[in-house]
């Protein structure tokens, strides 16, 4: 635990990565201890077996054939993706194109609305996340989310981040103080709130609460984040603070994120993914996808034509 | 012509304001004239005696404010459970355009607009008579928890909608159960918009007559033995005091009663505030 607190910390101290360093540290990516014994993440302890087989704790993500209705309009049309680990994967698209609504496929949020229906396999770890054996909170708990507005819990800092843990039954107090802190590390906030942490969330500025929320969902010890234009609502430098702290994450997280500026998808993504009206158009290396795209529709919006 | 087109909309703009300041100035004056009316007439006569005194040649209103204070018990204790719980059903339970929730809103609606005294036969005719509780304190309450009922579940509904819908998702997000969501995020946040509106009940519990006449027997000169017997309230004495002959008294309850019921104004103005600081002030 120690060691890799330390890791941590030494992490958040490195500048962003420069190519080197980014393919270097992708080099001896070490798997991240685990506390719940990654195999049978998502299953209700029943079905154990039957997730037995899938594979020793991988986060990667399959989708094939998927579609999504909300009421009469077709959001998703077959849409087919793989996303690997400890990548950044970027959406990118315009307004209304289906992105954020596929992102929420990845941790069920849609099941909050009422007349949406979704088809097809989306897998996570070689695991159905809509079969009936899916334990949600589990899923959850492994695929944390980052909201386009920052939306800390009107409770202090320090509640804001034992929120998750204590949701999984953590009461002991030097156990929550140590998540807490860590967490905050992890998000690059600890130096600036440690002699806070009673005070409310509410009186931090806006890019210190997207940053609480991003420990906020490191305190549940995801394996994936998904973050839905986190910068969106931010100013320009704590938006170069958040690119730099999923440049760092990235390294044990698999990342996917939602966002309408290009350049940053450009600047922190291995991956691209085109969305049009619902469909994917395009999807491969970000360089390949902004360098020489292959279908027209692509080129037209990265030049800015549309959208 | 052109230019006589624009005085006359300037005259009647000016008319328009001095006519709405006119008003203003006339239902400020009625405001003003009850209160020091009351104040003038009663507050030389509120005492010792009148306060705490026993009820034996000088009226006292010891036995009300006893009473009162059972009431507000009975009522608050049966209709805040209630009332919270069901605001809690209907807005995180249900689909806001099913059927059922329409009806339980013209239901609750409908049900806070019926006089008061039509809830005072009720409760006569139910506990008075047909449980044979006799006159007593606890059918009284029992009635005003009915009549406060809608008025708690509205205002708590409105509490719970304004908690925005992003810190519910924020909480499901990272594996909140809808329980969790529901007592450590939703509440919490609705808390000071709940704790306003059961002041403010109580307020209405206070000052409510009607029901009370018919109710828990108007018994003005014996302090209440327990939830069982029959007793009186503030509102009541005015009633008594006024059509029996002491004029005076009636206006120092009244006062009692006036301040009582702005002192929890006051409170539920500032527990609002002390509670809502900073909380949902998300920018």
């Amino acid at each position: 635990m120690d060691s890799n607190k330390s890791a941590n910390v030494a992490m958040l101290n490195r500048k962003p990565a420069d190519e080197n360093s980014k393919s270097a540290a992708k080099g001896n990516t070490k798997p991240k201890p685990d506390v719940n014994a990654g195999k049978t993440a998502f299953k209700n302890s029943g079905s154990q077996t039957a997730a037995n087989k899938s594979s020793g704790g991988k986060f990667n993500i399959t989708v094939r054939n998927c579609n999504l209705h909300y009421g009469d309009f077709h959001a998703l049309k077959d849409v087919n993706i793989d996303i690997e680990e400890n990548e950044v994967t970027a959406f990118i698209g315009p307004s209304g194109c289906g992105k954020s609504t596929f992102l929420k496929t990845f941790n069920r949020m849609n099941d909050l609305i009422e007349d949406c229906k979704i088809t097809g396999l989306i897998e996570i770890g070689g695991q159905d996340i809509y079969a009936k054996s899916t334990d949600v909170t589990m899923l959850r708990k492994n695929v944390g989310m980052i909201f386009q507005k920052p939306n800390p819990f009107p409770m202090s800092i320090y509640d804001n981040i034992a929120f998750a843990p204590r949701t999984f039954g953590i009461k002991k107090k030097s156990t929550l103080d140590e998540i807490v802190e860590r967490s905050l590390k992890l998000a690059g906030l600890w130096e600036e709130v440690s002699d806070r942490l009673n005070k409310n969330a509410m009186g931090m500025s806006g890019g210190q609460q997207q940053r609480l929320c991003i420990a906020r969902s490191l305190a549940a010890e995801p394996k994936i984040l998904l973050m839905d234009e986190p910068t969106s609502a931010l100013d320009p430098i704590s938006t170069g603070t958040i690119e730099e702290l999923v440049n760092i994450l990235k390294t044990n997280y698999t990342i996917v994120i939602v966002t309408h500026n290009m350049q940053q998808a450009t600047r922190i993504s291995d991956k691209t993914a085109f969305f049009l009206l619902g469909e994917i158009v395009e999807y491969g290396k970000t360089e390949d996808i902004f360098l020489k795209p292959t279908d027209k529709r692509t080129e037209n919006y990265i030049t800015g034509r549309f959208g | 012509m052109k230019k006589n087109a624009h005085q006359r909309q300037i005259f009647k703009y000016s008319a328009l304001k001095v006519i709405s300041f006119v008003m203003v100035g006339l239902s400020l004056l009625a405001l003003l004239a009850v209160i020091s009316f009351i104040l003038i007439r009663g507050v030389p006569y509120v005492n010792m005696q009148l306060l705490f005194g026993d009820y034996e040649n000088e009226p006292s209103i010891k036995p009300a404010l006893i009473g009162t204070a059972y009431l507000v018990l009975v009522a608050i204790g049966i209709a805040a459970p209630i009332g919270i719980g069901s605001a809690v059903f209907l807005t995180e339970y249900t689909n806001s355009k099913s059927r059922l929730i329409r009806v339980i809103r013209i239901a609750t609606e409908t049900l806070a607009g019926i006089p008061s005294i039509v809830y005072g036969i009720f409760g006569y005719l139910i506990f008075v008579v047909a449980l044979g509780f006799k006159y007593s304190l606890i059918g009284g309450g029992i009635t005003l928890a009915i009549m406060i009922l809608p008025v708690i579940v509205r205002s708590t509904e409105e509490s719970l909608l304004a908690v925005p819908r992003s810190l519910r998702e924020g909480s499901f997000a990272l594996g909140a159960s809808k329980v969790r969501t529901i007592f450590n995020v939703v509440l919490p946040c609705a808390a000071s918009g709940i704790v306003t509106s059961l002041i403010l009940a109580i307020g209405r519990v206070i000052s409510e007559s009607a029901v009370l006449i018919l109710t828990i027997g108007m018994v003005v000169h014996k302090i209440p033995e327990g939830f069982a017997s029959p007793g009186t309230s503030l509102a009541l004495d005015v009633y008594y005091f006024g059509s029996h002959g002491y004029p005076e008294q009636a206006a120092a309850t009244g006062v009692v009663l006036l301040v009582l019921v702005m002192a929890i104004n006051i409170l539920a103005t500032f527990l609002g505030k002390v509670f809502g600081k900073g909380e949902l002030a998300n920018g």
